[in-house]
């Protein structure tokens, strides 16, 4: 039985988030209202002339150096060609050779094992109109009998990202997908919402025997809207791919559609067209330079970007999982920062912030701003588990009445009476009393039997009220039994 | 051939290759349905104009920077700032056909 591995390759389409459109000054955002943001440069009125958006452009020189690219000086636009009517002109402004970045790169982590993906080139394009497909064949465009055309859309800044072939699974796929995800909204250059089609990936698939380098014909997928999606579709389509192979079957290089409620991908085309797309460069733009002054002045507006972000919080000591949940916040982010700056020990905070805040704020439907919250809250409480006045669970009900607004944690620990008692001579008292009561039991520690340890310990903190260290209480229970 | 340059250099024009074209696939890339005569026609008048490009491009250009637009500029930009957006009305009305306010064209693929 031969083994096979995958080859795959993504495309993201990222629309930035404008005010205004690529190429005209129609609005981004529109209501429901079909083409009432159109105007005649994106209808494609005779006459009507482009003028790229300089907002667009600095979006796209952001991503670029997010993903470590090399910023053409020079680049150029040109007219993608083709026969679908989403788009008035007959073309799609989009670039070509000379595109605005190249050459970049993409660090992923599959559970702990890194892998960088290539990035080949981001270019800027503008987005196409909606097509809705009125036939039978409920929405499929092959069964279609017309076509209804809203042209709001049409023009929209939209950026794509192309990798090389570096990726080797749908987990990869995933969180290679994630990552760009997280890195674009950093940036804050688009709301990257995958469910709203801001963010769209589609995908490039081949496979072939382990140990060979020749290609397979690849397939690629479209239509997957989540990054759960993009998982599922990319395995579905390996497997689909290796069987019909195994079976003496051969690929064709086509364009599939991912359905997310059967979870299959079915070929789009009805028939055989090779794609031609006759670019030539767009007579009506002027070549765009970005000069190495320009792009220094984007480059310091680039805010600290996830990975490094990530990296610092594993520095202070949180685990990866926690290191990932905090710096997708921004909000939890600063806390966490400026506690452990406090003193506050990091992975403690990483947990309250991670568990009890994130919890308390998704159960009341509000952020951080809304609640009284402060990070010297989290250094104040910090200190009083450290200390041993508050015990790990105490501490999380504080917090809780941190978030409510009911004061500080010292307040609160106190007004609730949940300062443990650390105080050695206290706690000495109480356990002779209970071994005085439990001879049986200090019987069978002094002989090896260890088994009534626990209950000991149980016993000193019930007459203690609950109130007592229990390390302290384990560490004099030790000591008396000589266990 | 040889001919004078605006300088007045003589530049030798090669005598290049006749061009081979799939006017059949040309057609067809271009969705234009023609007869075998307007083949014909086309072919010998599209071959025309390729031998003219591969004249050009058999120039010797060594050292000349490459232009991509015959004006010497680039970045002509607009802010990012919303304006006027025209009234569905006025183009809908010239569209062929039109079904709540979008724009009714016959299936896509056929």
């Amino acid at each position: 039985m031969t083994d096979w591995e995958a080859v795959i390759g993504i495309e993201t389409h990222v629309e930035l988030s404008t005010n205004s459109k690529m190429f005209c000054s129609c609005p981004t955002e529109f209501g429901d209202e079909p083409n009432t943001a159109v105007c005649p440069v994106c209808l494609a009125l005779p006459g009507a002339l482009p003028v790229p958006n300089e907002k667009a452009i600095e979006g796209i020189v952001k991503i670029g150096l997010a993903l470590d690219c090399e910023i053409n000086e020079r680049s150029l636009f040109y007219r993608k060609n083709y026969f679908y009517p989403d788009l008035p002109k007959n073309y799609q402004i989009s670039q070509y050779t000379y595109p605005v970045c190249e050459h970049g790169s993409l660090d992923v982590d599959v559970d702990g094992e890194p892998t960088v993906v290539g990035i080949t080139r981001v270019h800027m394009e503008e987005d196409t109109g909606k097509s809705s497909h009125i036939g039978d064949g409920g929405g499929r465009i092959q069964d279609a009998d017309h076509t209804l055309l809203d042209f709001n859309r049409a023009g929209v800044p939209l950026v794509e990202i192309v990798t090389e072939p570096d990726i080797t699974s749908p987990e990869q796929a995933r969180a290679y997908a994630a990552e760009l995800q997280r890195i674009v909204l950093a940036l804050g250059v688009s709301d990257a919402r995958l469910e709203a089609g801001s963010m769209r990936f589609d995908a490039n698939i081949s496979v072939r025997p382990v140990g060979t380098t020749e290609l397979g014909t690849r397939t690629e997928t479209k239509n997957v809207n989540s990054l759960r999606s993009l998982q599922r579709a990319l395995a579905f389509e390996i497997d689909r791919q290796i069987r019909v192979l195994e079976e003496g079957g051969r690929i064709v290089q086509e364009t599939r559609h991912w359905n997310e409620d059967t979870g299959v991908t079915t070929s789009m085309r009805t028939k055989e067209e090779s794609e031609d797309y006759r670019y030539f460069q767009d007579p009506d733009l002027l070549p765009l330079e970005v000069t190495k002054e320009w792009q220094d002045e984007i480059r310091a507006t680039i805010p600290e970007l996830p990975a490094k972000r990530r990296r610092g919080f594993l520095d202070a000591g949180v685990d990866v999982e926690t290191a990932g949940v905090l710096a997708d916040d921004d909000d939890l982010s600063r806390l966490f920062r400026d506690a452990v700056a406090g003193g506050a020990t990091g992975r403690t905070v990483g947990i309250w912030l991670t568990g009890e805040v994130i919890a308390y704020l998704r159960r009341q439907e509000i952020t951080i701003a809304d609640t009284s919250l402060t990070s010297g809250h989290l250094v104040e409480l910090g200190s009083m588990v450290d200390g041993g006045d508050l015990s790990s669970s105490a501490a999380k009900e504080v917090l809780l009445a941190v978030l409510e607004g009911e004061g500080t944690p010292g307040e609160i620990a106190d007004a609730r009476d949940l300062l443990q008692v650390s105080d050695t001579g206290a706690i000495e008292e109480a356990v002779d009393a209970v071994l005085a009561a439990n001879a049986d039991a200090v019987d069978k520690i002094k002989s090896g039997d260890m088994k009534p340890f626990g209950f000991l310990v149980g016993q000193v903190m019930r007459h203690m009220g609950g109130k007592a260290d229990p390390k302290v209480v384990r560490s004099v229970l030790e000591q008396r039994t000589g266990s | 051939m040889l001919q004078g340059d605006r300088q007045g250099h003589a530049v030798r024009y090669h005598r290049v290759m006749p061009v081979e074209i799939d006017i059949v696939k040309v057609a067809q890339l271009a969705r234009i349905a023609l007869s075998d005569d307007e083949l014909d026609m086309y072919s010998s008048q599209l071959a025309d104009i390729l031998e003219h490009a591969e004249r050009v491009q058999a120039l010797p250009t060594e050292g000349v920077e490459p232009t991509s637009h015959p004006l010497p500029m680039v970045n002509a930009f607009r802010p990012d700032e919303v304006g006027e957006c025209l009234e569905p009305e006025s183009f809908l009305s010239e569209a062929p056909d039109t079904h709540d306010g979008r724009f009714r064209v016959p299936r896509i693929l056929g």
